[in-house]
């Protein structure tokens, strides 16, 4: 019965600087869904990609169904049955949906032409299977959707493959809670039918609901493994970190004056946003995918047009242009998709880190190198950027340190009011406590966080207070005392708009 | 392949690009005893200064992840205006500043129609490069224009502390440039222009200024490559500048500039434009059929991209 679907016998791999995965051995059973968890840059994504071609491995052996592979690449491996749902979802964002969905596997009419009615059937159909037929337009590029639907795509895409292995790389790191169901759903299915699952995620609780077996790596080594149901979380994480992880996030701060008013707002996706938030405050902003979160933040920093409403700051109107204003205006953004809005991918941990803020360390726009390298060697510290040295590009940083850079970026800044979307997206738990502690800190030094999150256990942990959006607008304030993660969600899913607003 | 061996073989582009300089310039004074002379070596400095100093402009642009087509023909305007200026008796230094200011205007007529009427670089600039191609025919009513002062022609051949002195102004450029490139902060948003544009923005980059900037710049370059055109040449010549374009491109990929922008520095460019130049050389040296020359040097952008390339892949 036990037979193994995948094999990585004695894997390494190094990039210039960095040993990325040492004598790793991985194993997966046929059925079996099996969670892969370890810091950010333990090497998780690398054995992935290992796994489907897309890295040459330096030395070590690959076995797929008990047959060994010499020389894997994506095509072979897709052949075998392999697919993936990579961390930084490699779709093309100029194509459609359905394109995507299809890509490479186009059903053809008379051999080389697509046949575009199939594609589409099929591009429905497997919507249909992810539940999202009537909310993901087949036919809308695929660079428009927000990225918790280009997750979805990108989910929708390896599962019309018919694989008999299936790799998700932190899928949930964009998803909100109810796509998050939908997806422990699928997963249920595929270990039904007898596929093999490869699963990855910062967010343990997870690995408890769906998976069979995890396993933990380290500094691209294995440390351990085994069932779900002979560990906890506290033992996993030690496994992981190496220590213990505060439970308590919450610290008791000053709220000061109001210092951010928003009145009414509404462009294309906000129908009607009101808010305001005050020195020292950390207020929560929760919603399901495509609520207008991001649209929220991005309006509010000057990036997209706001076509009605006020904003006050410090009880002055504020006319928000552009993000140069708002940052001039002391307003700092950690956008939601970092690869997109967030990094210069070719640029080097240094320069991303200090980008925002050169104005300030440089002299006649001659820029002070050694603040410039103080300060990226700083963050670096802080957060736990692993990266061989800060002049490395940051496309060669794993996810979660990525995203570390895109924070460290704007707690550079210095600024007054920080709207975060989504900013611990992909980033491993002991790091997270690290980024909670770094934001306590900023308010209780009387900046206001506005902290956009999917998750709500982070938001339960964190916040004074937390706002719920729904279908463009706010509709609900729940102070600390009323939290709850029902109360919550039905604010979040109420179907009928406007009912419950709280708001003034 | 494991850390260390990877380290020490890490060619980049420039050590690349220095082996062929090296390798040509060995074989070239091997094969012809000129070579290596007083003479020769000033004359291709000579020949380099305006090459170079093109290729450096157009690598700023090719950071941004754009491109200027128009170089050759704001080279042949400028060659054109500034000796009909002289001709007619304007003040040389008048005429200099007036084609200059020129040509950077025209660069920032680029910078508008590609950044505020969202027209693709090489649209734009192709449209640039024709219509400046024609005016110039237009103004020289396609013959050339002759009678400029002797001191022109002295100071394109005359040099200063054994350099050439069109030499020096290829020197300030390039160290100008990539002082610029690396320490200012005008640099860096043009290396974050060019790797993430939405990125850049939301990190308060004035996208509209730095595209402005940059192809002004550019053009302002192209104005001082005409200008010791016209001191070189002696003459204004309606067709000076055809394919400097491609020159400036070639120069600049071979010193490393990626098309997809954030990768490039003046320096690569300065070294992109010697192999070109001392290729042409050597095949004037060697007797070789001129038609060759290009070829050669369209091999050996190829090879070197590909080499370049070839190592990137290894490194992921
Ligand atoms: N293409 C690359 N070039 C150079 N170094 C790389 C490259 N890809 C990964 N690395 C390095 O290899 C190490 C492992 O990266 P990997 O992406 O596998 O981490 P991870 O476990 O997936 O982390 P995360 O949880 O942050 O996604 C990191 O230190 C990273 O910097
Ligand atoms: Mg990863």
């Amino acid at each position: 019965m036990d037979k193994y679907a995948v094999q990585l016998v004695n894997i390494s791999k190094s990039f210039p600087g960095v040993q990325a995965l040492k004598d790793v051995t991985f194993t997966l059973k046929e059925g079996e869904v099996k969670a892969l968890v370890g810091e950010n840059g333990a090497g998780k994504s690398t054995l992935i990609k290992i796994l489907t071609g897309a890295y040459v491995p330096d030395k070590g052996e690959i076995y797929v169904f008990g047959k060994k592979v010499e020389r894997m690449t994506p095509i072979i491996s897709e052949n075998l049955g392999i697919s993936a749902v990579y961390q930084n979802l490699v779709l093309a964002p100029h194509l459609t949906v359905a394109e995507n969905i299809v890509l490479g596997s186009e059903p053809r009419k008379m051999r080389i032409f697509v046949n575009k009615s199939k594609m589409l059937e099929k591009a429905r159909k497997v919507l249909a299977e992810v539940g999202y037929e009537n909310i993901i337009d087949p036919n809308e590029k695929l660079g428009n959707l927000p990225v918790a639907q280009q997750g979805i795509v990108a989910i929708a895409r390896a599962l019309s493959r018919k694989a008999k292995v299936v790799i998700f790389d932190e899928p949930t790191a964009v998803l909100a809670k109810r796509e998050t169901e939908e997806l422990f759903r699928i997963i249920k299915d595929l270990k039904e039918r007898g596929v093999s699952v490869i699963y990855i995620s910062h967010r343990l609780e997870e690995i408890f609901e769906i998976c069979d077996t995890v396993y933990v790596s380290k500094d691209g080594k294995f440390v351990g493994e085994m069932p779900v149901s002979e560990t906890d979380e506290d033992k996993l994480i030690s496994m992981m970190v190496g220590r213990k992880l505060r439970k308590e996030i919450y610290a008791k701060r000053n709220i000061g004056n109001v210092v951010l008013e928003v009145e009414n707002i509404k462009n294309k996706k906000l129908k009607g946003c009101s808010f305001f938030m005050r020195e020292g405050e950390i207020v929560g902003l929760y919603g399901l995918v495509g609520s207008g979160r991001t649209e929220l933040a991005r309006a509010i920093f000057g990036a997209d047009p706001i076509e009605e409403g006020k904003i006050q700051m410090e009880g002055k109107p504020v006319h928000v242009k552009s993000p140069s204003h708002a940052i001039k205006a002391s307003l700092a953004l950690v956008p939601e998709d970092r690869r997109r809005h967030g990094l210069a991918l070719k640029l080097s941990v240094r320069d991303n880190i200090n980008l925002p803020i050169y104005k300030h360390i440089s002299r006649l726009s001659v820029i002070n190198h050694f603040m410039e390298r103080s300060i990226a060697n700083d963050f670096v510290k802080k957060l736990r950027i692993k990266t061989p040295s800060i002049s490395t590009i940051v496309m060669h940083l794993s996810g979660g340190n990525q995203q570390k850079v895109v924070i460290a970026k704007w707690l550079a800044s210095k600024s007054k009011i920080f709207i975060m979307d989504e900013p611990t997206n992909g980033i491993d738990v002991g790091a997270k406590e690290e980024i909670y502690h770094l934001m306590n800190e900023l308010a209780s030094e009387g900046a206001a966080i506005l902290f956009i999150s999917s998750y709500m256990p982070e938001l339960m942990g964190i916040c004074d207070r937390i706002l719920v959006m729904r279908d463009g607008k706010i509709v609900g304030d729940v102070p600390r005392e009323e939290m709850t993660e029902e109360k919550l969600l039905t604010l979040a899913i109420k179907e009928k708009n406007g009912e419950v607003s709280v708001n003034e | 392949m494991n850390n260390k061996k990877n380290r020490k073989f890490t060619f980049n582009t420039q050590i690349v690009l220095l082996l062929i300089v090296t390798a040509l310039w060995v074989f070239l004074s091997i094969s012809s005893s000129y070579f290596l002379t007083y003479e020769n070596i000033a004359n291709i400095m000579r020949q380099m200064a305006i090459q170079g100093i093109l290729a450096v402009g157009e690598v700023v642009v090719i950071i941004t992840a754009g491109i200027d087509l128009s170089v050759g023909s704001v080279v042949a305007l400028v060659n054109i205006i500034m000796s009909k200026m002289v001709v007619s008796g304007t003040p040389i230094w008048i005429s200099i500043l007036s084609v200059l200011a020129l040509s950077t205007g025209i660069g920032l007529v680029n910078g508008v129609v590609i950044y505020d009427m969202r027209v693709p670089a090489f649209i734009a600039t192709l449209g640039m490069m024709t219509i400046a191609r024609g005016a110039t025919l237009l103004i020289s009513n396609g013959s050339n224009v002759f009678g400029l002062p002797r001191s022109l022609a002295t100071f394109a051949s005359g040099s200063f502390l054994g350099i050439p002195n069109l030499f020096w102004f290829l020197l300030l450029t390039v160290v100008a440039i990539e002082f610029m490139l690396r320490n200012t902060t005008f640099g860096k948003y043009i290396y974050a222009l060019g790797s993430n544009p939405e990125a850049a923005r939301l990190s308060g980059v004035n996208l509209r200024l730095v595209t402005y900037g940059v192809y002004a710049l550019a053009g302002f370059l192209w104005g001082l490559g005409g200008v010791l055109e016209t001191s070189r040449l002696w003459m204004g010549v309606p067709t000076t500048g055809t394919g400097y374009e491609l020159d400036a491109i070639a120069a600049a990929v071979l010193g490393g500039a990626s098309l997809f922008g954030a990768e490039g520095n003046a320096i690569g460019a300065f070294f992109g434009a010697l192999v070109m130049i001392t290729i042409y050389n050597g095949a004037v040296l060697l007797n070789i059929n001129p038609f060759w020359q290009r070829i050669l040097v369209g091999i050996i952008v190829i090879v070197t991209v590909a080499i370049d390339q070839i190592r990137k892949r290894r490194e992921t």
